[in-house]
């Protein structure tokens, strides 16, 4: 056996969002991932649903049904019991509507200021007979995206820069698995992914770089709420690098793209609609279209995100 | 964000980049030149240089505050920090390297530093610690005023010392259209630092160098007009000073801000790192604030070194000769995550500008 890989499954050196092993027919899909978030508590969720819902889209974009869960808490001396509790809650309220099993977990308490707060490992296991990844998109193919981006990392940034975002922003932290239903329900998914840390820009660029593809986006067609653009605007950030924790892109033939948003939007996710498409490999990962009409390459980000200050 | 959605309107824009498009034909090579970092920002962003005809040539010049402090000024400021006091700095300038290192460095050896959005951050910082510290000032002639006003309002803490590294950006750009190697056709003037030496200190531009200039304001459909207009008065053969920005710029600025920075500060001739010694272009202390400059109260030395690393063309990009891609060391040995030079460190830098957000050279788009 090799170190890396099962059989012909998708292993470590795919850097996917998760791994697969073969069993016959059938794929067991898993995907660990440690979540840290300052603040714990967020509007749209905390830590703990966040924990829940990020391995279990790294799952579900691979196009499988998330079955059960395992979690490792690590938590610093003197947290408060109730807060712990409502992030249990939190975690455990996700699992039980997604109908996915937490089937053990380890908590470990680390002496005060050795971690902030508290830290939440969770490896989620899905299972599926047709695998996804987010390599496979052809020329041809139109990019589909389930919702307005940036919500969460704008909502995290504001309240990091110490501004009070009750009522205006809010994380879009949620399951991806009703998304990724609908377009296997439709067929002939190319590829697909949800957009996480890096946000939208850094997605795009692994997806065109892996299917060895180049990706046109079209700026204005990017659906960014007025809260989250008025945000992003005062603090000088662009909303394409901010994460979300709720938003899948889907590769997926342009002759079906239309049907794909349509039977989206008819599930209540009324701002999926179609960003860009597949072309034939350039130099570039991906060209954007700006909403001034202008072309540029859109890069992976890079550096530190700052707010620039002049 | 309504009047923003005006300024970014895609139709607008077109319909500038056209008629753009037909002056150019009747001109020959036309090199604009801006100075401020956020022009780049706004160029590069929105992908404005894909939108001009081929002819039409839009350069970086001097606009970056941070990358135009010489390395001997940052070496100063890494000598009063090892020499245990504490120095405020802003972020951008943090990470840029003097001739051996960067405050940044400096601090990871466990040296005092801290790094302050504002000068009002320092002085909170100041109240809170008591610690003898220094202010690292460094900008053009949009963030002097507001420490000339902490000064003259003797707002200052005991032992919070200034170590003024400002530079002015008429004076650079008065030597830039004087150097008979840069030839350059027209000037959108920065709409920052227009905001407080008012749109009149640029109108020496069409009266001496003859060439149009305008100052913008920041949004691509602002520099798609300022270039619009440009092209204009050089086919008519009428240079003039036009204020496309009115709607932030009066002709004559911020009488406040100015009178501050007067009553505060005095003009001498300042080193620009890969420029050299420009007249008149650095703001020092005057006098009677002697006693809050570091520089005379710590009796600072520093040896001088070389500004830049081997192969770096920071000097040359920064003066507009050439393009970050035609650095070597442009995304090889240099990227925003490693900088190697102040203009790939610093976020109004044109490298990093061009890092980000995918400048380059004009994209080619076979696909509509």
């Amino acid at each position: 056996m090799k170190i890396g890989r099962i059989d012909k499954g998708i292993g470590v050196f795919e850097l996917d969002d998760g791994s697969t092993i073969p069993m016959g027919e059938m794929h067991v899909v898993i995907s660990t991932d440690s979540y840290t978030v300052h603040p714990l508590f967020f509007p749209g969720g905390d830590i703990g649903k966040l924990a829940a819902v990020g391995s279990i889209n790294d799952v579900v974009v691979m196009g499988a049904k998330p079955v059960a869960m395992l979690d490792a808490i690590v938590v610093e001396e003197g947290f408060p019991m109730k807060s712990l509790e409502t992030i249990m809650n939190s975690m455990l309220r996700v699992l039980t509507e997604e109908g996915v099993a937490l089937l053990g977990g380890d908590v470990k308490v680390m002496p005060r200021g050795g971690v902030d707060g508290v830290v939440i490992t969770t490896t989620c296991i899905g299972v599926t007979d047709k695998v996804i990844t987010d390599s496979g998109l052809v020329p041809g193919d139109s990019i589909v995206i389930s919702g307005t981006i940036a919500e969460h990392g704008a909502t995290i940034m504001a309240l990091q820069a110490g501004l009070e975002v009750e009522g205006e922003l809010k994380s879009d932290c949620e399951p991806l698995t009703k998304v990724i239903e609908i377009a296997k329900s439709i067929g002939e998914i190319h590829a697909a992914k949800d957009i996480t840390r890096g946000g939208l820009a850094s997605s795009l660029n692994e997806l065109a770089e892996k299917s060895n593809v180049t990706i046109l986006v079209d700026e204005d067609k990017i659906p960014i709420s007025e809260n989250v653009r008025v945000y992003c605007e005062m603090l000088g950030i662009d909303p394409l690098v901010l994460a979300s924790e709720g938003r899948a892109l889907i590769g997926i033939p342009s002759s079906r793209a239309e049907e794909l948003v349509r039977e989206l939007r008819k599930a209540g996710y009324r701002q999926a609609t179609i960003i860009g498409r597949v072309v034939d490999r350039s130099r570039y990962n991906v060209l954007l279209e700006t909403v001034a009409g202008g072309r540029r390459i859109l890069e992976k980000p890079l550096g530190e995100i700052v707010p620039r200050i002049c | 964000m309504e009047i923003l959605r005006k300024f970014r309107d895609r139709k607008l824009i077109q319909a500038v980049s056209k008629s753009i498009e037909k002056i150019a034909k009747k001109l020959d090579y036309v090199r604009i030149m801006h100075v401020c970092g956020t022009h780049e920002h706004t160029i590069t962003f929105f992908g404005l240089r894909s939108l001009l005809p081929d002819n039409v040539e839009l350069i970086a010049g001097p606009g970056c505050p941070v990358c135009i402090v010489p390395a001997r000024e940052v070496d100063e400021a890494i000598e009063i920090v090892f020499s245990g006091i504490r120095v405020y700095t802003y972020g951008d300038m943090y990470r840029v390297p003097g001739t051996k290192m960067s405050l940044a460095d400096a601090r990871s050896e466990g040296a005092d530093v801290k790094v302050v959005y504002g000068f009002n951050d320092a002085i909170r910082l100041h109240m809170k610690d008591r610690k003898k510290s220094v202010f690292f000032a460094v900008g053009f002639e949009t963030t002097a005023p507001t420490l000339a006003a902490f000064i003259s309002r003797r707002l200052i803490p005991d032992d919070l010392m200034i170590l003024p590294s400002f530079r002015l950006t008429v004076p650079i750009m008065k030597y830039i259209l004087s150097s008979f190697d840069i030839n350059i056709d027209g000037i959108i003037c920065p709409g920052h630092v227009s905001t407080i030496v008012g749109a009149s200190a640029w109108s020496f531009i069409p009266r001496i160098s003859g060439i149009p200039a305008v100052v913008a304001g920041f949004e691509p459909l602002d520099v798609m007009l300022a270039v619009f207009s440009i092209l204009k008065m050089i086919l008519e053969g009428k240079p003039r000073l036009v204020n496309e920005y009115s709607r932030a710029v009066s002709w004559r600025g911020n009488i406040t801000a100015k009178r501050y920075v007067r009553e505060v500060f005095y003009r001498a001739d300042g080193e620009w790192r890969g420029i050299g010694r420009v007249k008149r272009s650095r703001l020092l202390l005057r006098k009677r604030f002697k006693h809050l400059d570091a520089r005379s109260r710590l009796s600072v030395s520093v040896d001088t070194g070389p500004e830049f690393k081997p192969g770096c063309r920071c000097a040359d990009i920064i003066l507009g000769k050439a393009k970050p891609t035609d650095c070597p060391l442009f995304m090889r040995a240099c990227t925003p995550d490693r900088p190697q030079g102040p203009c790939m460190v610093s976020s109004e830098g044109t490298c990093s500008i061009w890092a980000k957000y995918g400048g380059y050279e004009r994209i080619q788009w076979h696909y509509d």
